[in-house]
């Protein structure tokens, strides 16, 4: 009797732990994102999930896959995110600076509600195309963990590089210049 | 005929209970609800968007919505990290389940544990095995000669 209470007892054990152990395997299969941004940061250059989503700037839906032939960089915020308040000037700018070289800039407002993400976007005067990803499915499949996240994706459609938090800052700003050239230039 | 009135009654009864319910409560669902800012129950935070939360919940009572409803329309602004308890289905139940696992796993091994020490005889006393008659009186004559 010991001993069968003895079998049943590691028997409850291994079946815990490879549930655990289970879990643990789904979870890092199914993060797509963070190995999108890893590999992207690897030099390798993984394809972009494409989206469909309502615009926050004007009436309609904006598809990823309608830029192709262009770079693209996806900037994913939320009117409460404070460096997303610091970047968005110099997002405005790379727009404004670039758009003449085929670079897109898409802003991605999740979590947030949309007169919030329509009043932020006033204040700092982005013109740059904005669309709502309002309980954030589309960062999920980014694997974005914060904001703001920044992807760089090239005319085909492929993520060059990823950033975590803003890209105004004099560290990360030449990073992101070059991730663009090298966008631009495939 | 009296079976039939009774449903009828019981029918109306519900209707007008479920059309009567209590309108929710905003800080009960401030509790429930999470700030996506700080991360704390929307009652513990004065983040801004806690508070256009919070106002968003007063404004959504005012017009009628239920809590479910308001929940949703949360859950669909915000996504449902906004929920402060897991929701109940796909990898969320597993928040519910793991914990009632591990309880019921315990009061098993608790229970087996109880089993095997109430099925244990009562603690061996000194044994009452005779000695080998040979080494007794080699025994005694030892104690003799210490004695002497």
């Amino acid at each position: 009797m010991a001993r069968r209470a003895r079998l049943v007892g590691q028997g409850v054990a291994i079946g815990l732990v490879a549930l655990l152990f289970a879990l643990l395997t789904w979870s890092l299969l199914t993060d797509e994102g963070g190995t999108l941004a890893a590999q992207a940061n690897r030099g390798e250059r993984p394809t972009a999930p494409d989206f469909t989503l309502e615009r926050l700037d004007e009436e309609g839906d904006l598809q990823l896959s309608s830029f192709e032939g262009k770079a693209v960089v996806v900037n994913f915020w939320a009117s409460w995110c404070i460096p997303c308040k610091d970047e968005a000037p110099f997002l405005e700018e790379l727009w404004r600076d670039n758009r003449d070289r085929d670079l897109v800039v898409l802003g991605l407002d999740s979590r947030d509600f949309r007169a919030d993400a329509r009043r932020f976007a006033d204040r700092f005067g982005l013109t740059f195309p904005l669309a709502y990803d309002g309980p954030g499915d589309e960062a999920s499949r980014f694997g974005v963990t914060g904001y703001p996240e920044t992807f760089v994706i090239d005319r085909e459609g492929r993520v060059v590089a990823a950033f975590k938090g803003g890209v105004d800052g004099d560290d990360v700003r030449p990073r992101l210049l070059e991730a663009i050239d090298e966008a631009l230039e495939t | 005929m009296i079976r039939a009135a009774a449903l009828a009654l019981v029918i109306v009864a519900l209707a007008t209970g479920s059309a009567f319910a209590a309108p929710p409560n905003a800080a009960d669902l401030e509790a429930e609800l999470v700030c996506p800012v700080c991360e704390t129950t929307l009652d513990q935070s004065n983040a801004p968007v806690a508070e256009r939360m919070k106002t968003f919940i007063r404004v959504r009572i005012a017009a009628g919505d239920s809590e479910q409803e308001i929940k949703d329309a949360l859950v669909a602004q915000f996504g449902s990290e906004v929920l402060a308890e897991p929701p109940g289905g796909g990898f969320g139940l597993l928040a519910w389940l793991l914990p009632l696992a591990g309880l019921v796993g315990g009061a098993i091994a608790i229970g087996l544990l109880i089993r095997r020490w109430s099925r244990r005889g009562p603690p061996e006393g000194p044994s009452e095995e005779k000695l080998d008659p040979e080494l007794e009186r080699l025994v005694d004559d030892e104690l003799a000669r210490f004695d002497g």
